[in-house]
């Protein structure tokens, strides 16, 4: 334990770790000091000056070192001039005033001199109502500033600093907040100060302008209206807003975010939301949320949301009863016996899950995973322990990531695993190509594609990098599926857990497996008991199929293919897909923000979100038309309440046992402190008040027995000579229904398919970066854009997965290069 | 009492009501024939003003909305472009609404104002057949323009309107 060192802040004795900040110190006593470019989360810099406090620490002989006393008190020794409280550290008996004539007065002057080149157009200002510089400005500004109006700086209002973020030069008071989060926490240098004393201004040293997905945290922690968003540019002002949790389902990562809604005439009257902002979750995103979680949400209000229930009537979809449309899937459920499949993915909730999987089961159908990963049981026998924060990660310990690119597949898991990294944790990168996280890795790891779990095994050996892992204080491993198929990644979370298990990490805090799912809640749904199925075409194929927010016919034309061959479809979505358009039933379900429900993170933390804006037409909760079907099929299961379906969840689940909605929304007293009144202190993040989830227990820590099942790894495609084998892999911006009906904002982020190939095999082709080429596999061809990246094979080709090319697994194409020239 | 009090008292109102036939000159004003000039400070219905070229005051803050007591102003806004300029700066008032069956007139949303661009005029001749009616939109409350020139939205010269509060003047005293 850190020593602890007590001083008195205002008369209040108050005791800290040794190292603290007086003005954390004084945050944790309850008192505010005035701060700018101080922020928890980053490293002192001492810009601003606001912090001014007297310090006075006890003085010393001397000759003897010993502590002068007076009175039998020690005699304090006050500074002549003012110190900042955001750089100085805390020590034994130090003194500190914040609140004297000659500290209000440092204040003052401070809050004076920031207004000279302000331009106080706080009525136009996105900040406004949320601004650290207007409160501060009103609790310790002057009232009068002596400096005349006509000699403010001037700059062009508000210039775009990317896609997503406007940046206002005459706002800024150059704190350089963004600037250090971007340096320190991001790990991506993209913003910098150009030109010198009045003309200081932000500018972006990246090209493309501000190239980083965590752009957005930079206007939560901006002090000022400096940064704000393209989103809620000039959207509402922030007191009209209200706010509802919820949690982002981009990722398996399962930030906590907070809803902001408002009813709107732009919308027709209709209570919509404007805005996605972080909801603090320390050991989850901490204040943080990557750029597709605050910006993608624009899809729950798309013009293609399904309201009404269709039932086909001669070979078109018509609109329907609830009743009608229900008693139809289920009498065709009913009748197909063994022939029913349930087809879920990992974006519905558990209790949605939970009752698909009670129906398919008491009905005598069977349930597919609708997902190409698996090692879903190894999480939960080997995964992390309960109490797992990354965030608390550092010297001693070790993280692996394998067959993973984080930043692309889960930026937050990226930026959290990168802050371990700095803080000393031994960070082992494996993979076949070059990834972002390779830079803040102690040690790569580079495999011949197909050879992710040997490469696993071989750490289990004698080696530099196998004894770093074994001897770490807690280890966790990332495994993920970068160019991996079903398969592939089913042996790899063998190999990764057989490792963990050998090296004795598991069963405890910080220690285990974590998969980097496709989807937020595919752990969820392997924890009730979905499994993805190698062969999808043939499980399909003449069946009476149960589709629940997956799209296969949109994904790839082979399982297209075979749903047409199925004897029934029932589709349940929230938007129009290419698998509606094939259905024989549609039903309308809610979006996340308008229902309630769980999710369960990569993590295993189960969380809640709530509903935040009304319903849209007839749209019911997925387990509400399960039930609803159900009870047509004479199944009773409950439909009415997602909190009922979910105790009835967690008392049939072993891991989910003693769990309950009250149990999730439970709190806890966080650091940094955030969101309430204290906006100028850690930003605008939302303070967590409605749940901060409960972290399921893996078998190993419960004190189960742990049996690696061995899975026999299959021979891996490999790349012939003049042959490509093309791979998928995760791009974060891709042509998901979600993130296209956010395309306008995100503009180029979202781009065009690629082909991503090695220099050789493009010279070879005669391509060069930027031709369009077409890419032939699976039977299907696509035209793509030619991208060049020496860290791959050169028979390798990396192929981008949901964006428009079929690719599940490593397979053999062929470029074509008939149409390379257009 | 005497016997003759009560005539007295009686014959001295009546008398105080004759001189007042004869010698006073009338209060009652022919309503609606003729009306009653209003006093510089009175509070009627909202209008919302324009500068002299034409362009609106309004920069849509909602800080109307936001001081009325009564929650009577809903204000949603939009960004200007040259194009289609409706204000100043970047910032216009797409929607402005006031419901003037819950408006108090209490005149917060004047003071509230940093352009002065809502001002409660003279009017108080209000009427609706239903409530719907007393949502008064932008059209309503805007003033109108001398000429078709000076309507808004309009396309202005770039860069000209950049600001949307006017320039700051120092203290004068």
């Amino acid at each position: 334990m850190t020593k602890q060192v007590t001083l008195s802040i205002n008369g209040i004795t108050v005791t800290v770790p040794d190292g603290t900040l007086i003005a954390d110190a004084a945050k944790m006593a309850g008192i505010d000091i005035p701060v700018f470019c101080h922020h928890p989360k980053l490293e002192p810099v001492g810009m601003c000056r606001m912090c001014l406090v007297e310090v006075g620490r006890p003085m010393l002989d001397r000759a003897t070192g010993q502590v002068v006393m007076e009175n039998g008190q020690p005699k304090i020794q006050f500074m002549p001039k003012l110190e900042t409280a955001c750089t100085n550290r805390v020590s034994d008996g130090m003194v500190v005033m914040t609140t004297t004539d000659k500290a209000l007065d440092g204040q003052k002057g401070t809050v004076e001199f920031l207004l000279t080149s302000h331009p106080l157009d706080c009525p136009v200002c996105d900040k406004g109502g949320e601004c650290p510089l207007q409160n501060l400005t009103m609790a310790f500004g002057p009232g009068q500033s002596r400096f005349i109006y006509d000699e403010k700086a001037h700059f062009e209002k508000q210039v775009p600093l990317g896609d997503l973020i406007w940046l206002d030069r005459e706002r800024c008071i150059q704190c350089a907040r963004c600037i250090r989060f971007q340096d320190e926490v991001a790990g991506e240098a993209v913003l910098g100060f150009d030109e010198r004393g009045r003309n200081t201004q932000i500018i972006s040293l990246s090209e493309p302008g501000f190239d980083s997905v965590f752009s957005g945290n930079t206007t939560d922690i901006c002090p000022v209206g400096a940064l704000t968003t393209a989103d809620f540019r000039f959207g509402a002002r922030p007191w009209e807003l209200k706010a509802q949790a919820s949690i982002c389902t981009q990722c398996p990562v399962g930030c906590n975010t907070t809803l902001n809604t408002r009813r709107e005439a732009k919308a027709g009257g209709d209570i919509v939301v404007k805005r996605v902002m972080p909801r603090q979750n320390e050991e989850v995103n901490e204040i943080w949320l990557c750029d597709k979680g605050r910006f993608t949400y624009h899809f729950t209000e798309s013009k293609k949301r399904l309201t009404r229930p269709l039932v086909r009537k001669e070979d078109k979809l018509a609109r329907a009863s609830w009743d009608a449309a229900t008693k139809l899937a289920a009498e065709n459920f009913a009748k197909s016996k063994k022939d029913f499949v349930v087809l879920a993915s990992g974006r519905l909730a558990n209790e949605d899950l939970f009752n698909l999987k009670s129906l398919a089961d008491t009905a005598g159908g069977t349930t597919i995973l609708y997902s190409n990963m698996g090692g879903g049981d190894l999480t939960a026998l080997v995964g992390v322990g309960q109490g797992t924060n990354i965030g608390k990660m550092g010297k001693g310990d070790a993280i692996l990531v394998v067959a993973s690119d984080l930043y692309q597949e889960a930026p937050i898991w990226w930026l959290r695993v990168k802050q371990a990294a700095d803080r000393g944790a031994t960070l082992i990168v494996a993979n076949a190509r070059e990834t972002k996280l390779d830079k803040f890795a102690k040690f790569v790891i580079r495999y011949a594609q197909g050879d992710e779990s040997k490469a696993v095994n071989n750490l289990s050996n004698k080696g530099k990098i196998a004894d770093e892992f074994a001897k770490a204080k807690n280890a966790i491993v990332f495994y993920g599926n970068d160019g991996l198929s079903l398969s592939d990644t089913a042996s790899l979370s063998s190999a990764c857990a057989t490792l963990l298990k050998e090296t004795d990490h598991a069963g405890r805090p910080n220690n285990g497996l974590v998969a980097v799912w496709e989807r937020v809640n595919d752990q969820g749904a392997w924890e009730i008991g979905f499994r993805p199925e190698p062969d999808l075409e043939k499980a399909l194929k003449g069946k009476v199929v149960y589709i629940a927010g997956a799209d296969p016919v949109g994904d790839d034309p082979a399982l297209a293919k075979a749903l047409k061959g199925a004897k029934f479809v029932a589709v349940q979505d929230i938007l129009e897909t290419a698998t509606t358009e094939v259905a024989d039933v549609v039903f309308p379900a809610q979006a996340y923000t308008e229902r309630e429900g769980t999710f369960t993170s990569g993590e295993r933390r189960v969380q809640r979100f709530y509903a935040a804006v009304p319903v849209k037409g007839d749209a019911k909760p997925d387990y509400a038309i399960t039930a609803q079907v159900a009870k047509q099929m004479g199944v009773i299961l409950e439909g009415s309440s997602a909190s009922v379906v979910f105790d009835i969840l967690s008392n049939s689940l072993e891991a989910f046992t003693d769990l309950s909605y009250d149990k999730l929304a439970e709190t806890h007293g966080q650091w940094p402190i955030v969101g309430r009144g204290d906006l100028y202190y850690g930003g605008t993040t939302y303070e967590n008040t409605q749940g901060l989830g409960v972290q399921l227990v893996p078998t190993a820590q419960a004190g189960g027995t742990v049996r690696i099942p061995k899975v026999r790894k299959e021979a891996a495609l490999r790349p012939k000579e003049n042959e490509l084998l093309a791979v998928p892999v995760t791009k974060l911006y891709d042509h998901g229904v979600t993130v296209s009906s956010s395309a306008a904002l995100l503009g180029q982020w979202v781009g065009e398919p690629t082909v991503t190939l090695h220099p050789m095999a493009a010279k070879n082709l005669g391509v060069e970066a930027g031709a369009r080429v077409k890419i032939s596999l699976n039977g299907v061809n696509a035209e793509v854009v030619v991208k060049i990246d020496d860290t791959i094979s050169a028979g390798v080709a990396l192929v981008p997965r949901s964006m428009g090319i079929a690719i599940r697994e490593p397979v053999v194409a062929r470029v074509l290069l008939a149409g390379k020239v257009k | 009492m005497g016997v003759f009090d009560p005539i007295i008292e009686l014959s001295k109102g009546l008398g105080e009501t004759l001189r007042s036939f004869l010698f006073e000159k009338t209060v009652t004003y022919q309503y609606p024939e003729e009306k009653r000039p209003v006093r510089p400070r009175y509070r009627g219905r909202h209008v919302l003003k324009r500068y002299d070229n034409g362009l609106e005051k309004c920069i849509g803050c909602s800080l109307c909305a936001a001081a009325c007591p009564a929650d009577a102003i809903f204000v949603e806004s939009a960004e200007n472009t040259d194009e289609k300029r409706f204000s100043p700066g970047q910032r216009y008032a797409s929607t402005y609404e006031i419901n003037m069956l819950r408006c108090i007139y209490c005149g917060f949303c004047e003071d509230a104002c940093p352009t002065e661009a809502i001002v409660l005029g003279d009017n108080y001749e209000l009427s609706f057949t239903d409530r719907r009616q007393a949502i008064y939109p932008k059209e309503m409350l805007l003033e109108p323009v001398a000429t078709v020139e000076m309507t808004t939205p309009r396309k202005v010269d770039a860069g000209v309107f950049t600001r949307s509060v006017p320039e700051m003047q120092n203290p004068s005293d």
